[in-house]
């Protein structure tokens, strides 16, 4: 019962102290932030601040050497991923990875078999998805033959189709040009909107970012650098310090 | 409560009028089911129509073209790699010859068990690959490595013959036995044929499973795979075991055909390079590349021992096999069965 309490009210996604180290390469450290149910975070910062690292401390591609990851309370710490997908996190790759010689569409019914062992019904629900994404007209064609903008949709549509609770979206916005990102904030928002799906995500687009996100999570060198909303944020002098060098000041 | 149930728009509702899909035949053309009717027909009619010769090439044809599906579970629908699918062919013709040699047993007996002892045997394998990131070529040679063994261990095993091989009573009949497998090539054909079948629908049928679907997702990208929930190690665990069962299905035909098992044949590399030489030609992947490619490979074999014995010409079939591969390579490097299909018409409508 405490249990049920506890998790009703605690964040969507909490990430305690975590860090990883690669060969004495402090890529994260002492990272903590939180991510509250129905909110959209983006999490920024110069190349190399450990963005993607973190993404990976939390859909278990790596297990963090400190600190603890926490859904809705549950200590997810160090899960496989697939166990991560199941709990309710989907994710997709910066570097995307289509299942290429599948058709678009039986990529995102992939997807949608987390949830259902029927693959007519996953193929129901992946026509949805594939509308909601612009990618119906191109359902038949091969992953491979998709130009990068809808490879990134098609990342998109696959990670939603596992129907999480919580989208981790690695620069989904990079080579869209502006047109295509007004496009897919709005996808996004009304998601988040209509469905109250929490999302965090990695972007450089700030036309993205400061149209999209409630709150914003500064990291430089793998540690949080600062936080708040996006106008606290960009006016930061920290934040504009890492991103513009202190010469700029 | 949970943002799962949230998520009602993306959740398929039920029934929005389109035609409810799945069932075996379901999403084939129309012209693919006749194309496939005639040709079934063709090979129910052809022993009544063919001389000795030509019937036991066709058997042959039939003995690849199950051996390569059984392949192609686990390499073309999984994506891994087993080089040393032979293993599993001599497991299961010792296996089922062994228990009819000593104890009389029926090979549909040995059939069962002879295919589980190849299924753990596939299990180990795979789970010492899978569980150690044995991958690619280095999980290949892992298989190469335990047919080998396999054969040396045979080759000093008394109880199976050890090196000079295993027989199984030839006994002359009038009639076929089809309980204990002893009978003319006519009967082996039509069994062959129905384990062909058999193979091939179930090779259909899985691939619009779930089961499918998750095989051909860890063979395009295992990371991406994970993160879409699916339990890896088990779905590659299951393909390894599969594949290798059915492939000692296609060992206990290979046992009661021929008759004879030695080591030496049965477990060589040889043999498991043989077996995928087809697929690779066919069209690795595809459901009807390993029985095209059955098809033209042992035709091609055939067609050149016969010139070789001719010319007098040694190893001539060894060498085409290489050419053929290497034209396949260059000029159609995913097989012969998708350029075909597309030839015939039978691409699936989009």
């Amino acid at each position: 019962m405490t249990g049920d309490l506890a998790a009703a009210t605690a964040p969507m996604l909490r990430v305690d102290g975590v860090g990883k180290s690669f060969r004495g390469l402090k890529a994260v450290q002492a990272v903590s932030f939180e991510v509250p149910r129905r909110g959209i975070v983006a999490l920024i910062g110069p190349n190399g601040a450990g963005k993607t690292t973190t993404f990976n401390l939390i859909a278990g591609a790596m297990r963090p050497d400190t600190g603890r990851v926490f859904l809705e309370g549950r200590d997810i710490t160090g899960l496989r991923p697939d166990r991560i997908c199941h709990a309710g996190i989907g994710r997709t790759f910066q570097l995307v990875k289509p299942f290429g010689e599948l058709s678009v569409e039986d990529n995102v019914i992939v997807g949608a078999l987390r949830g259902t062992h029927d693959v007519g019904a996953a193929r129901r629900q992946s026509a949805k998805i594939l509308a909601l994404l612009g990618l119906d007209d191109k359902a038949g064609l091969p992953a491979h033959s998709l130009t990068l903008p809808d490879r990134k949709r098609l990342e998109v549509a696959r990670a939603l189709a596992t129907q999480p609770k919580l989208l981790l979206l690695d620069e989904v916005m990079a080579g869209l040009r502006p047109m295509e990102v007004d496009r897919m904030v709005a996808t996004l928002r009304s998601l988040n909107e209509e469905t109250g799906m929490t999302i965090l995500l990695i972007e450089h687009v700030m036309r993205a970012v400061m149209a999209l996100s409630h709150w914003v999570v500064v990291l430089n060198y793998g540690e949080k650098i600062c936080e708040g909303t996006p106008g606290e944020v960009t006016s930061d002098p920290r934040v504009l310090e890492c991103y513009l060098g202190d010469e700029a000041l | 409560m949970s943002g799962v149930s949230e998520n009602r728009v993306l959740a398929g509702s039920p029934s929005t009028g389109e035609a409810a899909r799945g069932g075996l035949i379901a999403d084939v053309p129309r012209r693919a089911l006749i194309l496939l009717g005639l040709f079934a027909a063709l090979l129910l009619v052809a022993p009544a129509t063919v001389g000795d010769y030509l019937l036991s090439v066709m058997i042959l044809v039939l003995y690849y073209a199950y051996l390569g599906l059984a392949w192609n579970v686990m390499m073309g629908f999984a994506g891994q790699f087993s080089l040393g699918h032979a293993l599993y062919i001599g497991l299961g013709g010792y296996t089922a010859g062994a228990l009819f040699v000593h104890y009389g047993l029926p090979p549909w007996f040995g059939m069962v068990v002879g295919a589980a002892v190849a299924a753990v045997m596939g299990g180990v394998i795979g789970a010492l690959g899978f569980r150690f990131g044995v991958k690619g070529v280095y999980f290949a040679l892992l298989t190469i490595a335990f047919a080998e063994f396999t054969r040396i261990l045979f080759d000093h095993w008394g109880w199976v013959g050890a090196s000079s091989g295993l027989y199984l009573p030839v006994e002359y009949r009038d009639t076929d036995d089809l309980w204990l497998l002893r009978g003319s090539a006519t009967m082996f054909y039509y069994v062959i044929l129905a384990m062909t079948a058999g193979a091939f629908i179930l090779c259909h049928w899985l691939l619009q499973r779930r089961v499918g679907y998750y095989w051909q997702a860890i063979r395009e990208d295992q990371e991406a795979a994970q993160t879409l929930g699916i339990d890896v190690f088990r779905y590659k665990m299951i393909a390894v075991m599969l594949s290798a069962a059915m492939t000692a299905i296609g060992g206990v035909f290979y046992a009661f055909y021929y008759n004879n098992l030695y080591p030496e044949t049965i477990f060589s590399m040889h043999r498991s390079i043989e077996l995928m030489l087809g697929v690779i030609i066919g069209g690795i992947g595809t459901l009807f590349g390993p029985i095209l490619g059955a098809i033209v490979l042992t035709t091609l074999g055939e067609m050149l021992t016969g010139l070789t014995e001719d010319l007098g010409l040694d190893g001539i079939k060894q060498m085409s096999y290489g050419v053929a591969l290497l034209v396949i390579i260059v000029y159609r490097p995913g097989g012969l069965w998708p350029w075909l299909r597309r030839r015939l018409g039978l691409e699936k409508p989009r």
